[in-house]
This record gives C-alpha cells, sequence and structure tokens, in this order.
C-alpha cells in the first residue's frame, strides 16, 4: 500500500461526500484515504498504545508513549480536536459497553502505517494477532507477577446527553455509512445519558439501510434484535455468531488485501449497526472480541478457502464449548444444591436456569418452583410454559408478592446477564431485589453463569450503565381505559422502562459456572485464570 | 477386599498412635503413601481406582472431614504427577519422592500457622476457644514462649468433653485457663479480647466445619464485634460448598460407628456444624493470612 498521503484536494473529498449520498459502497481507494486522513490525524493527537508486546516490533513512532486512559469520560473534552472527520477512535468510538471495537481498531491502524514503513524488509509477520495478555508464560499456574501488566481497554460508558460525543458518534457512522437511529421520547433526568428507542415503526421504516453496506443477514439479525425476537443472552450471542458464519461464507478477500485484516475491517460496521438495532451484551462483546483474535490470527499464507473453514470451526467450538456444554457441566454441579423436597424460586426466563430445572426433574429430583414475573416484559410466562411442558410443579407470582411466598422457598436460582469483575452480577431488572429480599429472610442465593459473560467492567450502581427499553410499553389497556395513552403531552411526566440491575456479591451466597462452584467474591480470579490461559 | 482394607486401618491406626499429635489428614497421607509403594498396579488408571478405593476405607474408620480432603489432595497430586511421565515405575518413584517431599512440608505447617497467629496474641489478652484442637494448642504454646501473659476460656464441648483435655494441656502451660459451658459462651464473651478457633476442613466459599458450637460461637462475638480467627492447615482446603447447615453432607456430621450402625440419623446428634465466612475475620494458614474470599483463590490455584 503506497502512502500517498497528501491531503486530498476538495475535489476528491466532493467525490467521497457523493458516493456516499448515492448509497454506493465507497470503492477501495476512496477508503483508503479516508483511513490516511484519519492516520494522520491520529498521530498528531493519539498517543501511543501501552502494549509492551507491541513495542518491540515497532520503530519509534512520533506520538509519545503513554497509556490511553479510554474510561475517564472526560477526556473527550480535554481533547479540543479540531472536528475533522475521524476523531481519535478509540476514545469515544463505541458509546455502549463493547469492549470490541477499540483494540481491534487501533492495531489495525498502527499495523497499516508499519507495514507501509516496512514494506521492503516484510518478511511473515508470525506475530500479528499478539494481543497483550499472551505475554504470559505458557504453564496455565503462572503467579500473577509473572504476567507482564496488561492495558486493558475497557468499553466506553454511553454518553448520550453530551453533545461533542454525539456529533463523533455521528460522524464515526457516517464514515461506516450506517444511519443513526435517533431517540424517543423524554428521558429521565438520571437516565439521560442512554439511548432510548421507540420499537412501534419496525427499523427499515425509520432507517434507510445502504443494502451494499450490510449484509442481509445482519440487517436480519438487527430487526430480530431491535423488535425483541430474539432476547436472552445466550440466544443474543448464539444468533450473532450464526450470522457472522453466513458473512464469513459469502466473503471473498479483494484484490491486494489480506483476509486477516480486512475481514476485521468488515465487521466493524456490522457492529455499528447491530448496536443502534439495540446495544450489544456483555456475552455478545466477549463472542465478538473471541472472533476478530480469530481472524486476526490467521496465517497470511493461508488460502481463502481453508481460511473460512477454519473460521467457520471455530465459531461452532466456541458455541458448543462456551454455551452447550458450559450448560451441561453447570446442571451437572447445580442438580448437587437441588434435593428432595426443595421449593425453589425463579425470576423471568433465563435459558440456563430452565434447562438446570429440566434436566433436575429428569434425574428424579423432587421439587416444585415458584415462577416470580413483573411487567412490562413478563417473561416468566415463557419459563411457566416450559416448565409446566415438563411436567414440573408450579406456582405463579407476579414480583409484588415476592416478600409473601418466600418463607416457603428454600432456595432462589438466578439467570444472569453478565458478571462484573468486583463480583457484582448485571441481570434482568428486579433479580437484585429478590436478592434482596432472600437475604433478608435468610434463603441462600445461587446465580448460574458461563464463563464468557464474565466482563471485566465495574460497576457499583445500575445507573452509569444500562439499557433504556421502549417507554411506550409500560401503557396498558385495561377495561377498556389507556391510562398513560398521551404521556408524552403531560411535560412533567416521564416514563422509565429499565431493562438491566446490578445486584451486590454480599446478595449472592454461590456462582455456579462451568469451573465449578465459586463465591461470588472470586469473579477476578476466574478472569485471571482465564487470561493465562489465552 | 476386606483383608487389605483392614491392613490399612491397622496401619492409619498405628501411625494415630505413634504420633498422637499428628492430625489424621496426615496420617491418611501417610497411610496413602505406604499404599502406594506396595501397590502392585500396573497401569496409572488403576493406580488411582485403588487409591480412591483406600481413602474409601480409612474414610470409613475416620469420618472427619480432614481425612476425605487429605485423601483428595493426595489423589489430585497424583494425578498431576501421572500427567508428566508416561513410564509406569518412573511415575511410581517421582511420586514416592514428592509424596516424601509433601509430608515433610505438611508437618511444618503448624509451625508456620503458629508463626503467623501469635503476633495477634496482645500481652494480657483474654483469649476464648472451643473444644481441643491442636493448632490451637500449638499457637498458644509459641505466645507463651515469646513470654506474652494472656489467659484462656474453654469450652466444656460436649458430648466429649474435649474441652477438659485442651485446659489440662494449658495447665501444663502455666496458663490461666478456665472451663466455662457450652451454653456460657454468650455470658462469657463480653470479657474476652479475641476468639480463636481450628478447624476440620475449611470449605469453598471461606467458611469452616469445626466441632458442634463453632458456629453459635461465631455468631455470639459477631454480636459482641470481637475478632474470630480461624487456624488451619492448608491440606484441610476442601473442595465442597455448603449453602447452609442442612447441605453438609451426612457422613461428615455423625462419626462412622454411628453412620455404620444407625438406621434412622435424625435421632442422633451431629458432631460438627457449618460456620459461614460472613462471620469469620481472618484464616491463619501455612499459606499466609487469608481472608475468606481469598480461600477460593487458594483453592482455584490449588485445584484448577
Amino acid at each position: 500500500m503506497a502512502d500517498a498521503g497528501e491531503p486530498e484536494g476538495p475535489e476528491r473529498k466532493d467525490d467521497i461526500v457523493k458516493a456516499k449520498q448515492e448509497g454506493k459502497e465507497l470503492t477501495k481507494e476512496e477508503k483508503q484515504r479516508l483511513r490516511k486522513e484519519k492516520k494522520q490525524q491520529k498521530k498528531s493527537k493519539e498517543k501511543k498504545d501501552d502494549k509492551p508486546s507491541r513495542d518491540s516490533e515497532k520503530e519509534k513512532k512520533p506520538a509519545s508513549a503513554a497509556s490511553p486512559a479510554p474510561q475517564t469520560p472526560t477526556q473527550p473534552p480535554a481533547q479540543k480536536a479540531p472536528s475533522a472527520a475521524p476523531a481519535p477512535v478509540p476514545v469515544p468510538a463505541s458509546e455502549t459497553p463493547s469492549a470490541a471495537d477499540k483494540p481491534a481498531k487501533s492495531k489495525a491502524e498502527l499495523k497499516a502505517e508499519r507495514r507501509a514503513r516496512q514494506e521492503a524488509e516484510r518478511a511473515s509477520k508470525g506475530k500479528k494477532g499478539d494481543v497483550g495478555p499472551q505475554a504470559a508464560p505458557g504453564k496455565p499456574k503462572a503467579p500473577p507477577s509473572e504476567l507482564q501488566p496488561v492495558v486493558k481497554r475497557l468499553p466506553e460508558h454511553v454518553q448520550v446527553d453530551n453533545p461533542e460525543v454525539l456529533k463523533k458518534l455521528a460522524k464515526k457512522l457516517e464514515r461506516q455509512q450506517i444511519p443513526l437511529r435517533s431517540d424517543y421520547g423524554y428521558k429521565v433526568s438520571l437516565f439521560s445519558h442512554l439511548h432510548q428507542y421507540s420499537r412501534k415503526a419496525p427499523l427499515t421504516q425509520q432507517l434507510g439501510i445502504p443494502s451494499t453496506v450490510i449484509h442481509p443477514a445482519i440487517v436480519r439479525l438487527g430487526l430480530q434484535y431491535s423488535q425483541g425476537i430474539v432476547a436472552g443472552s445466550n440466544a443474543r450471542s448464539v444468533a450473532l455468531l450464526h450470522a457472522f458464519k453466513q458473512v464469513i461464507r459469502d466473503y471473498t478477500t479483494p484484490p491486494n488485501e489480506e483476509l486477516s485484516r480486512d475481514l476485521v475491517n468488515r465487521l466493524k460496521p456490522y457492529i455499528s449497526f447491530l448496536n443502534q438495532c439495540r446495544p450489544l451484551s456483555a456475552s455478545m462483546g466477549n463472542a465478538i472480541k473471541y472472533i476478530k483474535k480469530e481472524i486476526s490470527n490467521i496465517p497470511s499464507q493461508c488460502k481463502e478457502e481453508e481460511a473460512k473453514r477454519k473460521l467457520l470451526n471455530c465459531i461452532d467450538c466456541y458455541i458448543n464449548e462456551k454455551i452447550v456444554l458450559a450448560a451441561k457441566a453447570i446442571a451437572k454441579y447445580s442438580i448437587e444444591k437441588i434435593s428432595d423436597g426443595d421449593v425453589i424460586l425463579v425470576y423471568g426466563c433465563s435459558s440456563l436456569v430452565n434447562h438446570i430445572l429440566c434436566e433436575a426433574f429428569e434425574k428424579n429430583r423432587k421439587f416444585r418452583v415458584i415462577v416470580v414475573d413483573s411487567r412490562p416484559r413478563l417473561e416468566g410466562r415463557e419459563a411457566l410454559r416450559r416448565l409446566v411442558q415438563k411436567g414440573i410443579n408450579c406456582t405463579y407470582v407476579l414480583i409484588s408478592a415476592v416478600s409473601y411466598i418466600l418463607p416457603e422457598v428454600s432456595k432462589v436460582f438466578l439467570g444472569a446477564h453478565a458478571l462484573l469483575a468486583n463480583g457484582y452480577v448485571m441481570s434482568r431488572v428486579g433479580t437484585s431485589q429478590i436478592a434482596l429480599v432472600a437475604k433478608a429472610f435468610n434463603v441462600p442465593v445461587l446465580v448460574c453463569c458461563e464463563t464468557y459473560k464474565f466482563c471485566e467492567r465495574v460497576q457499583t450502581d445500575s445507573f452509569v450503565s444500562n439499557e433504556l427499553d421502549d417507554p411506550d410499553d409500560l401503557i396498558v389497556t385495561r377495561t377498556g381505559t389507556t391510562q398513560l395513552e398521551h404521556w408524552q403531552e403531560v411535560p412533567s411526566l416521564g416514563l422509565l422502562n429499565l431493562v438491566y440491575d446490578v445486584t451486590p456479591p454480599d446478595f449472592v451466597d454461590l456462582v455456579i459456572t462451568d469451573l465449578g462452584m465459586i463465591p461470588c467474591t472470586s469473579v477476578p480470579v476466574v478472569l485471571r485464570v482465564k487470561n493465562v490461559d489465552q | 477386599s476386606d483383608n487389605d482394607c483392614l491392613k490399612l486401618v491397622e496401619y492409619f491406626r498405628a501411625q494415630m498412635r505413634k504420633d498422637p499429635d499428628m492430625a489424621s489428614a496426615v496420617a491418611a497421607i501417610r497411610t496413602l503413601l505406604e499404599f502406594l509403594k506396595r501397590d502392585k498396579g500396573e497401569t496409572i488408571l488403576g493406580l488411582r481406582e485403588s487409591l480412591k478405593w483406600a481413602t474409601d476405607c480409612l474414610t470409613g474408620e475416620d469420618s472427619s472431614v480432614a481425612v476425605s480432603s487429605g485423601g483428595e489432595l493426595f489423589l489430585r497430586f497424583i494425578s498431576l504427577t501421572s500427567l508428566e511421565h508416561q513410564d509406569l515405575s518412573r511415575c511410581k518413584k517421582v511420586m514416592e519422592e514428592r509424596g516424601e517431599l509433601f509430608l515433610e512440608k505438611i508437618s511444618m505447617s503448624r509451625t508456620k500457622v503458629a508463626k503467623l497467629c501469635h503476633t495477634f496474641i496482645k500481652d494480657g489478652a483474654k483469649i476464648l476457644t472451643h473444644s481441643y484442637s491442636r493448632v490451637v494448642l500449638r499457637v498458644l504454646e509459641k505466645a507463651a514462649a515469646e513470654k506474652k501473659r494472656f489467659s484462656v476460656y474453654v469450652t466444656e464441648s460436649q458430648p466429649d468433653s474435649a474441652g477438659r483435655q485442651m485446659a489440662e494441656a494449658l495447665r501444663k502451660l502455666n496458663v490461666p485457663v478456665t472451663v466455662v459451658l457450652d451454653a456460657a459462651v454468650g455470658y462469657v464473651l463480653e470479657k474476652v479480647d479475641l476468639v480463636i478457633v481450628g478447624a476440620e476442613g475449611v470449605v469453598e466459599s471461606g467458611g469452616i466445619i469445626n466441632k458442634i458450637g463453632t458456629y453459635q460461637m461465631a455468631v455470639c462475638s459477631k454480636a459482641h464485634n470481637k475478632p474470630f480467627y480461624v487456624v488451619a492447615e492448608s491440606f484441610k482446603f476442601v473442595r465442597l460448598y455448603p449453602l447452609n447447615q442442612q447441605d453438609v453432607p451426612d457422613k461428615f456430621k455423625y462419626k462412622a460407628d454411628t453412620l455404620k450402625t444407625v438406621q434412622n440419623l435424625s435421632e442422633e446428634h451431629p458432631m460438627i456444624d457449618y460456620t459461614p465466612p460472613s462471620l469469620i475475620t481472618l484464616l491463619f494458614t501455612d499459606l499466609g493470612v487469608l481472608t475468606p474470599s481469598a480461600v477460593s483463590d487458594e483453592l482455584i490455584k490449588l485445584y484448577l
């Protein structure tokens, strides 16, 4: 890639703008030029990444060395960048809890520069996929002091009420040719930093989706997410991985490009699009990180067919190991904890908890289940349906009755959306309430969670990072009257439909994972062990 | 076969008689090592099977948590070694060497614990302890040797009155000791400064399994805001995770002969109880001074 990085004349820029407006995919050259512009601006502003393993490979870069601090939301205003199109990438890029985008993006940027400079002496770059944590020695039991310090790139928090951050997001989406979805309705002030989308009209009617830019499987997936057809963290991750498999099958490497670099860049607009449809979950984020790592690890001399086959195989392995087999292992451990005569309380619909209860029932354990449900999702009904079909004795209550039935309960089984690095459990809204009341009644609370949902993020409250669902869901028609129908006209009224909440580890007695039964405070240990293994 | 089982149990009992100060888990591991040396098996899998059978034999004799944890630890240690060498005879030689090394290390563990713990006993301290624990005795010996002046309250610890044995041992050290009723723990707690107990097993959650009455003592100490310290060697860490008292397996709760003879266990008094980690301040082990949540960390390192 010849480095003809002079700033473009105005004519070229117009071409690019015109191409975008016509909805055509930018040609490769135009994309390259945009990338180079971005690189130059990045060079002058961005600080070098702190990963030691890559330092040894690179020449002395002009940018000074320091660690990026993507976590601090104060960084965007601090960097008074002239509002050129591609602003410093890692800072505001992913505004939602997805670590997936950033490390790969800056890595691709820096690698492109390195290639341009070292073109003549480029031997086979064996260490393409060498991200920081692999600096650990091969022994799985290496004590933590031997690991090189890894700069963990944590996802940025969403900041919808910060206009600068919004502008950067808009520019990024424009560059990737993804339409920007607009927020809907009045937001409660405590949560005004989160997105709030409406589900009334399907996504395709609200946005114009350029069909040549986004693969149809991804469009379909995005629609399913936004309408709530695919819901539940396991289901969403599996659907995502299947869609990516389809993308990989239909992918052809353009000439003069390498699969390992180009495919990763191809996936980025898809991920932004899916983020627009519905904010990514922690499990999806981990799955994306895994795929990107696998793609970058494809050796350059690998033929395309073989590479694609390998990738499809990797994805199948991931689904099998982390989801299917993990569920089996967790069921095995959980059955030890279910004794005859138990009264088990479950909340909402967790695929894992339902699986465990069905397995225990098949192993002839005598127990009965109390399903607790809450508005507006009423997911408990689905769980109830599945359990009753198996023949399990069930009771159904709404969450307002929880303190009434808890004296009868012997154990509480909860599912999790993600387990945070400080031991907090992020799950469907209402879970922390149930854990609190159970603690007050001295009933043991067990959380079941696969290890791929463990997340490096740290959160102590449910405000800082959450998801706001469509507020119109709270409107209900009973006996002919719809009370909140005109809520938008009342200026002092706001409807809040939260999706997740966070449970502190004091309320959780035991976490059952595919690695075994661990206390809630040991989640960072598992994360550390996982990083060493990788 | 029964004959072999009897021989094993005899060896185990002989070990316990030879050194009454030795922990039952150490005796169990010694017995298993001897069994390993005499084993005529040809395959590693056969070796594992026979070791498991031997551990079951020993738990049939002494049903305490420590014996089962010691056996599990030894088995795991064997499995790890077997991964490194393919040849069985070489493997066995390495296992025997390492077994001896392991035994040597754990025989030093009580001294390490005593060294860590005695600094927490200040001059003029009043200590409360429960039943007869050799580790606690060692700690108090060390503290007395450091010329500290302290007095001890020991609970009688029915049904076997083991507390009186502890009081005797302490009197020999010239430590002022008072034996109190088990029911008097709440009464005496306002006078004491700290509570130190031993443990039969340390579970994954960071809680402990110990002689019945420990849980009460822990709850009272929490209510009085007195520190509750546990002293235990690292071979007592066991892969159990009880959620409450009921969740502790029956095989640990009662003595081995009770389990064999009595049909209806609901009439029997359990010999141990479970103390949850929220009531424990610190654990002193040969791996260092740990908080209850760090126990799981150590267990993950040990077993995973």
